[in-house]
């Protein structure tokens, strides 16, 4: 529809409307509806088609590219890896006054969490996500995970001692699971005997009895955290594994502070070794558990350990930004990294100053070229389109990698400039692995995306308004410069934000002709993507830079508008 | 400026003209130079992206079509494919002849033998280090194409009308995958496919490609709509044809420009994308790009530079073609040709 | 454990353990993904290896991926799609390490799943210290190691033969090529600072030996050129863009010996690591066990020893070493173009991985920083 045509029809409502106002009745459309519920509805319907053209391709963009976007910017504040490897050490690091080491129940807690995160083997995934903030956590972590399933073996060894059947499996199950899943479990077991692994299923989860849970609080929560593991981690029964020694220090802990009384009246499966263990626990032999964790690592009994566990423990955290912006969190609050390893703003300053210098080549380069063409004849001007064409259809990599045979110390150039005696020998012009180097094949690769939007503005451009001013005396520069070149503004405004845009973003050429002082942030994202696997940093640098060129483009739409940008 | 120089110009004017011609020359150099190069290291004999001293002395011995023999390799049955492709455009021809009582033979089995030759080369072999990316190459960027360029002509002639609620956003929406900086667009692509089992897959490259083409699509074909006059459809709607005729028989044939070169644009982005298929490609699906770039960072071999050389010609091929035939249709619809 | 586990569940807890393996080896998948590094290396592979094995069994499909480089961040993407498309994934040592500690790849008990050596010595025994993670195969030793010019005239006839000639610009002129990660860098500018070998580590853990790696690096930061991938150096020293630069062994070795280049190695202070294949975490049982089946006749003897007559890396076996003959394309004798040769192992130097684990992000955070300014 054009827009005489929406203007008649918007004339055509606000006369309906007036005549609505005006006459007592209102006016009626062909078929005897109001004029104003009509045009009301056409206009709907309209609007609806225009949608349903378009909602095809939305839905497509906003599933394969939307959401992907949104969802790794997400990462950038993910940071529940914490509090769920680590949850009890989480909950009793709540109340931690941050001075001293923590107290025996944190340690406890932190015992607990890790055995069930080394069986799961996700203890060092921990490690290496906290490696990021504190350096030494990631083998901290990797030794610990070895030693812990020893931590409260003593207790073990000491229940053992008084009653062979606290290492019976069975006994254990019976005591900590509710009747329910004991029977559940048994048909279970039954199904496998009898029809094989597909017939039977998975095992059903572990359940605790309410009973026990009341009574042994800390004791039912570990050996449910080892039923599970069992379960889920090596499918097998917990009927059949003897728990792990963290269970028998949870249940030593307990019946020290559970009153007797309290053991006495219990009625549940296994009571009386139970009433057994609690008069024995108060002569057992104890073990002070943070110097077990300080035999493992001695980080453990060391504060930095405790402040980032504490520093990072919610499950968003906006660590990774401040990373991303040379900052780093600290227990004393937010601090600038220390010199030496500050290194992103540098970076997404030398992006923005780089795609400057080949925004500006761009313009200086392509601005001839777009001229001569505009004015040619249209059959050279093709030809000549070809030339500017036929790179841009070319393969990326190719022009990088012929750029670097041309670029080189050996390389073409500097041979040919030796030649001629323009440079010794000796002196070659550093032209590659080095800033020059990127602005150079940047430049080229992003000029078509210069000239093609500049030379359909230009085309536009009548040649007689020129001719207009020189008839009236201006010299050749005053009417190229009054009269040509504000004309063309537009068309330098479409290229430039194009080519700043496409190359704020660039990773391939630098990475293969930047060097050292070359590359761009991307590179950087592109590092910790793939080689040092920190994701949430990846995504922090990613949605930084991404902000950067929205504004870009909410810039250009203000100033050009995004209609207005053409190809050729 | 004028294209030609008045004769009453004065040297300043002179010395301008020429000089600009001279800059412009120099520009459409840097333009092309790189292309130039990549060129007679294409023949090198060596496995290095050096001019050697025998080039450089143009000793036969220092240049050979090695590399273009590593790119081609020797699997594939080319011959057996060009030989039933040719058969077939004859019989085609025959059945025309038959039918219609047309007489082109060589055009049909010409046709049909370079078809069969590279169904032959390309689909009779595995694991060929470079033709096996080049046909994947050839399966995703049409499909790829399809995609961005139905679904993309389709939402621009809805763009283009008058009333379209959230245009602004709408926009934005459609033309993201060309603003943002392709590393995010792969890492993002990476995470979300893994996660839908899409990472790994033809479909996932595909529709990967189709969503970094569909920015191109909508600016070309939103671009001829500006132009459109609306009373073309009206007066076909008058005259009794539904909506569906009316789009293809007028619509259609009018903006057709703005889709091919729409199409065209989405085309290369896929032929030449090679970041976002690193990361949501897999050995499966490795594209020519894809393998370029592993044959720049893991081996050295010039070999892509033959790879370089043919598409170059290709594209040389195709571009000269297009105006060869755009200066046809002008001279037969009396068109100047400026 | 898991393995283990595994096997139970698919077979039932009743029957015993060989006729676990003869059951499990009886349902095979027909194609199986291997993932390596492409180029020359994946070509030894190729010949050496996954060639005679598909002679062996009609109709198996092998399909091979050269994602290796990433294989850490596409495994863990992986397992978070729940989606495992490889069988078998062709990493180096501190990679391996990684996936092991993030639980993406299987521990395995070595003696039972490769096999023993000719002489019946069980292959833990075999591979030795190589096997540095329980989830590790080991194929090959490498080294990272320098070579130069032979034709640079300004070092009047002397050629480099210490590794502290690299910041020697006085003698030994021209520009250099040095990896763009502070791994072994760092070690062995320590190590021309007067640290003695065994103390680099220790040294690089304090603030002033960082210093002091920097202040070396420093003297040849601005005649270096910092490569990525493993074919730059090879391709700068044919162009003549640097007349010394650190790579892998096997590269250098393909660039004087097939490329016929003027260049030559210096095996001073080269540094070891190694090469092996991991098996993902969570396989379907069919794949698994073509797996299995695959990695135990890949890992034998005789094919490691097989895989060096294509490439100059040294096979992970201690039984394989005297099986290593000639080169198949240009016969010439591959035992002293190994790494693991007494001529060249004279001074050697191995990764600290543990280590490197801890400091890895750290100081690679300082050192593009230092590298950027």
């Amino acid at each position: 529809m054009s827009a005489t045509d929406a203007g008649d029809m918007s004339r055509a409502a606000a006369d309906a409307r007036r005549a609505d106002a005006e006459s007592t009745g209102p006016v009626l459309a062909a078929d005897g509806s109001p004029l104003k519920v009509s045009l009301n509805r056409a206009l709907r319907a309209q609007k609806l088609r225009a949608l349903m053209l378009i909602a095809p391709l939305l839905l497509f963009v906003l599933v394969t590219f939307v959401a992907p976007i949104i969802d790794m910017l997400f990462r950038s504040v993910e940071n529940q890896i914490v509090s769920e490897t680590l949850p009890r050490t989480v909950v009793a690091l709540d109340d931690w006054d941050a001075e001293t080491l923590p107290d025996e129940a944190t340690y406890a807690a932190l015992t607990y969490d890790f055995i069930e995160a080394a069986e799961r083997r996700i203890h060092t995934r921990l490690g290496s996500r906290l490696n990021y903030e504190t350096t030494g956590l990631s083998s901290m972590f990797r030794r610990s995970g070895r030693g812990v399933d020893d931590v409260g073996e003593e207790y073990a060894d000491q229940f053992i001692d008084l009653d062979e059947a606290w290492e019976d499996p069975v006994a254990w199950a019976e005591m900590m699971a509710s009747s329910d899943w004991l029977a559940a479990q048994s048909e279970w077991a039954a199904t496998l005997e009898a029809e094989g692994e597909d017939a039977a299923g998975p095992e059903p989860l572990f359940q605790l009895s309410d009973g026990i849970r009341t009574l042994l609080p800390e004791t039912a929560d570990a050996y449910r955290s080892f039923a599970r593991t069992v379960q889920q981690e090596d499918q097998d029964s917990p009927l059949e594994e003897e728990p792990w020694n963290s269970v028998y220090l949870a249940l030593y802990r307990d019946l020290v502070t559970v009153p007797a009384a309290s053991v006495v009246e219990y009625d549940g499966v296994g009571a009386e070794m139970l009433v057994a263990a609690d008069t024995a626990v108060d002569g057992f032999e104890t073990v002070d558990l943070r110097a077990v964790w300080e035999d493992m690592d001695d980080g453990w009994v060391e504060m930095p350990i405790w402040e980032t566990i504490e520093a990072f423990s919610d499950p968003y955290t906006a660590g990774y930004f401040l990373a991303a912006v040379d900052l780093q969190l600290t227990p004393d609050g937010i601090e600038q990294q220390p010199d030496e390893q500050r290194i992103y703003l540098l970076l997404f300053q030398r992006t923005i100053f780089m795609s400057l210098v080949i925004t500006i080549s761009c313009i200086l380069l392509g601005y001839p070229i777009a001229y001569l063409l505009s004015n040619l004849p249209l059959r050279t001007s093709n030809l000549l389109l070809i030339l500017v064409l036929l790179p841009f259809w070319t393969s990326l990599l190719v022009r990088t990698s012929a750029w670097k045979v041309l670029l080189q110390n050996q390389g073409v150039i500097n041979d040919t400039l030796v030649w001629l005696g323009f440079v010794a020998d000796d002196a070659r012009l550093a032209l590659i692995n080095n800033q020059t180097g990127t602005i150079i094949a940047m430049t080229h690769i992003l000029l078509p995306f210069m000239i093609l939007p500049l030379y359909s503005v230009m085309k536009t451009i009548p040649p007689s308004y020129v001719r207009a001013a020189k008839s009236l005396g201006a010299t050749q520069w005053t009417a190229f410069w009054r009269v040509y070149f504000p004309q063309s503004v537009p068309g330098i405004g479409a290229g430039s934000i194009l080519v700043f845009i496409l190359s704020i973003g660039y990773y391939i050429t630098p990475e293969l002709v930047g060097g050292r002082t070359g590359t761009f942030i991307s590179n950087r994202i592109a590092f910790h993507i793939s080689e040092s696997l920190n994701w949430g940093l990846a995504a922090a640098l990613g949605s930084i830079l991404l902000a950067l060129v929205l504004a870009l483009y909410w810039l250009y739409d203000r100033m050009v508008g995004i209609d207005n940008v053409k190809l050729g | 400026m004028d294209h030609k120089l008045p004769p009453y110009a004065s040297t300043g004017h002179k010395i301008w003209f020429y000089g600009f011609r001279v800059i412009c020359g120099l520009i459409f150099f840097f333009l092309i130079a790189p292309i130039l190069i990549i060129i007679p290291l294409s023949f090198n004999a060596q496995d290095f992206f050096t001019f050697t001293p025998e080039m450089l002395r143009l000793d036969p011995e220092g240049y050979s079509l090695k590399h273009y023999r590593d790119f081609f390799g020797d699997d594939g049955y080319p011959w057996r494919g060009l030989l039933i492709g040719a058969v077939l455009g004859a019989g085609f021809a025959g059945a025309m002849w038959a039918w219609k009582g047309e007489r082109y033979i060589v055009l049909p089995v010409l046709v049909g033998a370079l078809f069969g030759l590279i169904v032959g080369k390309l689909w009779g072999l595995d694991g060929a280090e470079w033709m096996t990316p080049l046909r994947n190459s050839l399966v995703i960027a049409p499909m790829a194409t399809l995609l961005s360029v139905s679904l993309g002509t389709l939402a621009a002639i809805g763009l283009s009308q008058t009333h379209v609620p959230f245009k602004g956003a709408i926009m934005a929406i459609l033309i993201s995958p060309m603003i943002v900086p392709l590393i995010i667009s792969a890492a993002g692509m990476y995470f979300f496919y893994s996660r839908v089992g899409l990472q790994g897959t033809y479909w996932g490259v595909v529709l990967a490609h189709a969503a970094l083409g569909i920015p191109f699509v909508i600016i070309t074909v939103t671009a001829t709509l500006v132009g459109f006059d609306r009373s073309l459809t009206r007066a076909a709607a008058s005259l009794g044809a539904n909506p569906v005729t009316t789009f293809f028989k007028i619509q259609m044939p009018l903006i057709l420009p703005g889709v091919i070169s729409g199409g065209l644009f989405a085309f290369i982005t896929s032929f030449d994308e090679v970041v976002v298929v690193l990361f949501v490609g897999s050995a499966g699906q490795q594209t020519l790009p894809w393998q370029m770039f592993t044959g720049l960072r893991e081996q050295i071999s010039p070999t892509i530079l033959a790879a370089a050389t043919i598409l170059v010609s290709i594209s040389i091929l195709l571009l000269t073609t297009v105006e060869i035939l755009r200066r046809r249709s002008e001279r037969l619809r009396g068109m100047s040709p400026g | 454990m898991k393995l283990k586990s595994l096997m139970l569940l698919t077979t039932g807890a009743a029957f015993a353990a060989p006729m676990v393996l003869a059951e499990a080896h009886g349902n095979m998948a027909d194609s199986m993904t291997l993932v390596s590094w492409g180029g020359a290396y994946q070509t030894s592979q190729i010949r050496a290896y996954s060639d005679p094995y598909q002679a062996m069994h009609e109709g198996l499909e092998v399909i091979w991926d050269e994602s290796s480089g990433e294989a850490v961040a596409r495994m863990r993407a992986m397992e978070e799609a729940g989606n495992i498309t490889w069988d078998l994934v062709d990493v180096v040592a501190s990679d391996a390490i990684r996936l092991c500690d993030e639980g993406l790849a299987m521990e395995i008990d070595h003696d039972e799943v490769l096999a023993p050596a000719p002489d019946g010595t069980p292959a833990s025994e075999d591979f030795g210290d190589l096997i540095v993670s329980d989830c590790f195969i080991p194929q090959i030793v490498y080294s990272t190691t320098f070579g130069y010019r032979t034709d640079v005239e300004e070092w009047g006839g002397n050629t480099p033969d210490d590794i502290c000639d690299v910041f020697d610009l006085e003698n030994f002129p021209g520009q250099r090529s040095l990896e763009r990660r502070p791994i072994g860098n760092m070690e062995w500018a320590l190590m021309c600072d007067g640290v003695a070998m065994e103390d680099v580590y220790d040294v690089l853990e304090t603030e002033e030996g960082i210093e002091r790696a920097f202040a070396v690096l420093d003297t040849v930061k601005d005649s270096t050129v910092w490569w990525t991938a493993g074919a730059d150096t090879p391709q700068l020293l044919a162009d003549g863009e640097v007349v010394f630069g650190s790579t892998y062994n096997g590269r250098l070795f393909s660039l004087i010996e097939e490329q016929d280049q003027p260049v030559a190695m210096m095996w001073d202070a080269q540094v070891f690591d190694l090469d092996g294949w991991i098996i993902p975490e969570g396989l379907p049982e069919d794949r698994l066990n073509r797996v299995l089946d695959f990695v135990r006749f890949a890992t034998d003897t005789q094919r490691l020893a097989d895989q060096a007559q294509y490439i100059s890396y040294g096979p992970a076996r201690a039984s394989s070493a005297p099986l290593v003959s000639t080169h198949a394309d240009l016969g010439i004798d591959m035992a002293p173009h190994m790494p693991t040769d007494p001529a060249n192992a004279t001074r050697t130097f191995l990764f600290n991985y543990e280590w490197w684990a801890d400091y890895r992000d750290d100081l690679d955070a300082r050192f593009q920083a230092w590298l950027s300014q």
